[in-house]
Formats: structure tokens, sequence, C-alpha cells
């Protein structure tokens, strides 16, 4: 039995969901696999071979794996699934994007954000935005997984000696293309992968006060700056800053919540944080009842006095 | 153009949902139930189509128990023009799914397939990739702007640190996230019209789809309680605590 990873990479560099994944993989099966599909991923590939526990690192690369378009990274794990057991991918918006394409053409079902290898078919996955935790066991041939990274440490990212072997790259589907992107190009940390985050709700009025209030006490913790859905839906934040239920699942080791009432969706995002604190002048917000740490007050002059103290 | 638009009726978004004593499942007995929140966005993005004269047709497809037919129903009042219902009682799991909406999108030939990218009952965020691989259709997941030109679709989609543009030859499956666009209220009059739209009934069977479920629950558990810790009084006392007690800066 062997698992099989596909790396979450930028093609110079290995992303730390990977290793995460990695971890999940080595719970599941004897030997850990990891593929790295892209173009001009020498690096990529050299670095997924450093990861202790990773046995084998396979290695194809094409222009029409560049931008991770699902129809041809499918096509290219396709191409080796039945030589393994289990099959997983981190639960990032690229691993989401093409797992269940692979699992439907191997006809098998997908379980999608474990959090926990219970044995070689049995898993845990939350359900309900975390309000119910399912032990599912998968009753297919080749396990099709995608990992919540929060639920498993990172395998370490040096140390292993894999061999690197090349596969020939699957040819472009054709159908869709890659035009463009917007990457919003900054210092801070990932989001999934910092150490902390400082996230701010609705409370915050506008994204001028978003901006002038949470970036400052951002800069001085070294955090990523996360956001409630009120607040990405009311325009103060981006997108992909929203940390819940529908959009980034996050654990790090501290998380300040200013102005955020601590909606059930927000929490299953952010609830499994090793400590938090919430800063919010209603003593009835749910935040608190999950917070180590609660500061009752208005955050216009609790976060900037915070930001002094630090 | 046709569109077909899979809706799935699921738990309310509002309704905090309990585990059963027996841990076989969430209670879901006398909860309020109503269309996922995504799939409304799919529909509304479907309407919004027809109306700039780019789609001819909008079919809104459930799968699932008679009631269904009210969700149906609601996507019908937001525009759907018809609908087909799949009716069946069995747990039916994402892959199955999939292959049903395979089945239909065979036998209607839509131009577009627009869902939602994740139900907010079982968060799976499977079946629209699992349409496309089965149709052997390209896919755009999480989309947050379409726009339909001549045999392709340009869609801009939600990823990680931002956003990406691809363009997908149609036919084509899109799913939407929560920034495609704000779902229109349903009115009353739009309500009663809907009433009157035609809603086809098929089982799986028809279709000949097997829909036996891959994934066993073993048990369904509440998630380890986190407990509220200690307020503090003023800034400097929560710098103390997180600089001494936790010791996390």
């Amino acid at each position: 039995m062997s698992a099989l990873v596909i790396a979450e990479h930028d093609n110079a560099s290995i992303k730390g969901a990977t290793l995460n994944t990695v971890s999940a993989a080595a719970a599941c099966a004897g030997e850990v696999h990891v593929l790295v599909a892209g173009h001009n991923a020498g690096a990529a590939a050299a670095a997924a071979a450093q990861i202790a526990g990773v046995a084998k690192v396979i290695h194809a690369d094409s222009q029409a794996l560049a931008h991770g378009l699902a129809e041809n990274v499918a096509a290219q794990v396709l191409a080796i699934a039945s030589n393994y057991s289990h099959i997983l991918f981190p639960a990032t918006a690229g691993g989401k994007n093409v797992a269940p394409r692979v699992a439907a053409k191997l006809d098998v079902a997908q379980i999608s954000d474990i959090t926990k290898v219970e044995s070689a078919d049995t898993f845990e996955r939350p359900i309900y935005a975390g309000n119910a935790v399912a032990t599912v066991q998968s009753l297919d041939a080749i396990k099709l997984i995608t990992v919540r990274t929060t639920g498993f440490d990172a395998a370490p990212a040096s140390g292993g000696s894999a061999a690197v072997e090349s596969a020939a790259a699957q040819a472009d589907s054709g159908k869709s293309s890659y035009v463009g992107n917007e990457i919003a190009k900054n210092d801070r940390p990932e989001l999934t992968a910092a150490k902390i985050i400082v996230s701010g709700g609705r409370a915050l009025g506008s994204s001028e006060k978003f901006n002038e209030v949470m970036t400052p006490l951002a800069d001085k913790l070294g955090a990523a700056i996360g956001a409630s859905r009120a607040a990405v839906d009311a325009g103060y934040a981006a997108n992909d800053l929203q940390v819940g239920q529908t959009g980034k699942i996050v654990a790090p080791q501290l998380y300040v919540a200013c102005g955020i009432s601590g909606a059930i969706q927000h929490l299953a995002g952010m609830k499994d944080s090793k400590v938090i604190v919430a800063i919010n002048k209603d003593p009835e917000a749910p935040i608190f009842s999950v917070a180590d740490f609660g500061l009752e007050a208005d955050l216009f002059a609790a976060v900037p006095e915070l930001t002094q103290a630090l | 153009m046709k569109i077909l638009v899979p809706v799935k009726r699921v738990v309310d978004y509002n309704v905090k949902v309990r585990v059963k004593s027996d841990n076989s499942g969430v209670d879901i007995a006398n909860v309020k139930m109503s269309m996922n929140p995504f799939d409304e966005i799919a529909v509304e993005e479907a309407v919004r189509l027809k109306e700039q004269g780019v789609a001819s047709e909008v079919i809104a497809v459930s799968c699932g128990v008679t009631q269904c037919q009210e969700t149906l129903r609601t996507a019908m009042a937001i525009g759907a023009d018809r609908a087909i219902l799949v009716e069946t009682s069995e747990e039916l799991q994402p892959l199955a799914v999939a292959k049903l909406l395979k089945a239909l999108v065979d036998k209607e030939q839509p131009g577009l397939i627009i869902l939602g990218k994740q139900a907010i009952d079982d968060d799976c965020n499977q079946t629209g990739q699992m349409l496309a691989a089965l149709a052997d259709l390209p896919q755009a997941t999480f989309a947050s702007k379409v726009e339909v030109a001549g045999a392709q679709a340009k869609v801009t989609r939600e990823i990680d640190g931002g956003l990406e543009t691809l363009a997908v030859q149609l036919p084509a499956v899109i799913t939407t996230d929560l920034r495609l666009n704000e779902p229109r209220y349903v009115t009353l009059p739009n309500i009663m019209k809907a009433k009157k739209k035609p809603l086809e009934s098929v089982k799986p069977e028809d279709l000949g789809v097997d829909v036996a479920p891959r994934i066993k629950t073993l048990k369904v558990q509440e998630p380890a309680k986190r407990s509220a810790g200690i307020k503090v009084p003023d800034v400097a006392s929560l710098v103390d605590k997180l600089k001494n007690v936790a010791k996390v800066i």
C-alpha cells in the first residue's frame, strides 16, 4: 500500500499545505510518493524530495501544467492513480478544484476535508460548518482524500532524500486556458500558514478603517490579516482574507478577533486556534464563548493601544 | 443556449444543528430547510444570463426527496423556466448526484451548467467538478465573475491569495462563490407564477444510475467543546497574559 500526495507548489517552491498532507498520507499507508505537476518545476520537485518521509517524487513538466488547470492536472494524476491505495490533495483552492475530477474518473467517492486518520479506510471529517464531526468509512478500492491542513502537523521540510523520477506529461485538454491572475503581493505570511492572525469584522465600518486599524497591529505582530464574512461582504476586506466555513480554515498559535461577533460560520474557520483573543464592545458577542482572553472594549481605542503596547 | 442549474435542499444556514443522542447523524426533523445559498447564487446567475439574452432557457434540477419540489419552486420563482426532480429517498452522495446530473446533461444538452461550489450541510465541494469529469467538460470553479462570449466563457475564480481568470469552451461547468452576485428577493407574484411552471419528476432508475452510497457514516459526534476563557479588564493585562501566561508573543 502506498499513498500519493499531489503537491501544492508555485513551480519554484513547495507550499506549506503539502507538508501537512504528507503527514496525513503517512498515517494512511506505508510509503508516500509526491507528484509535482508543473512547468519548469524542477526546483519544486527537488524541494519535495527533501520532505522527511517521502520515498519518491514524480515530476511531470509541461506548458499545459503551468497554471494547474484542473483538466490537465487531473489527467496527470489519473495516469498513475492505479499504483496507489490512497491519493491525497491538500484542501486548498487548488486541491479542491482537481480532486473530485480525479475521483469521478476513477469512479470512487471522495472524502473531503479529513481532520483525522483512524485507519486505512476510516477518517474523521467535520460537517455542518464544524458543528458535527462524522467518522466515515470508504468502501472504494482507492481512497481519494482532501486533507484539512489544520488537522495534521507539517512534515519536516528537510531531512528526506527521495529519488525524483520524471513522468511523461499528458496532453493539454484544449478545453480550458489560463488568461491571467491578480494575486495580492505583500510580505505577510499566508493566512493558512501564519503563526499569528489578526482578524477584523464588520464593526470596523469601512475598508479605510479596516486598513488603518488592522494593518499596524499585523505589522507589529508579523501576522497575517483575516476577516469575517460580514467584513468581506461589506467590502472592507478582500475575499481571500475570509476566515470561516466557506473561506479559509485556520489554526494559528494566536488568533486576535477584532470587532467580530462570532457567527457559527466564522467560528468553524478558527476555533482550532491555540489561543484566541476577542476584542468586542458587545459583552454578549458569541466570540467570547470561545476566546481564551476577552477584552470588552471599543476596538477603535483598544486595537491601537494594543499595537502601541506590544 | 440552455443552462442547467442543479440545486440542493439543505438545513437553513441559520439553524444550529444538533447531533442525535445515538450518534447516528444530526437531527433534521422539524428544522427549517432552504435552498443551499451557493445554489441560489447559481440560479440568480443563470437567470441574469437569460435576461441578458445569452441563455434561452434555465432548467433547475434537484435530486432527493419529494420535498425538493419546494426548492425547485423557489428556483422557478427566481426565474428558472422549468424544473426536473430526480426523486429518491435514498441517501445521495456527491458521486451519485454527479452521475444523475450527467444523465440529464446528456438528455438536455445545456451550454452551461452552473451550480454552487459547496453545500452547507455535508461541506463536500465535489459535485460540480465530478459532473465536469463525467461529462468530459471543462470546469471553472469558485467563480466570482462570468462573461459568456460566443462559444466560450471567461470566468474569474477565487483562489488562494487572489483571483485567476480562465477561458473555458462551452459547454462547461461553473461553480459559484459568494461574490458572484447577490440573489434577488423572490416576490409574491413570482412565487404564484412559479407554481404554474412545469415540474417533471423522474427516478434514478429511469436514468439508469446506481446511487448506492460508497461512504459509510459510522458515527456523528459533537465536536470537542472549546471552553470560554477569562475576560481581561484592559489592554495592559491582555498583553501581560499573552506574554506571560499563554507565551504566544
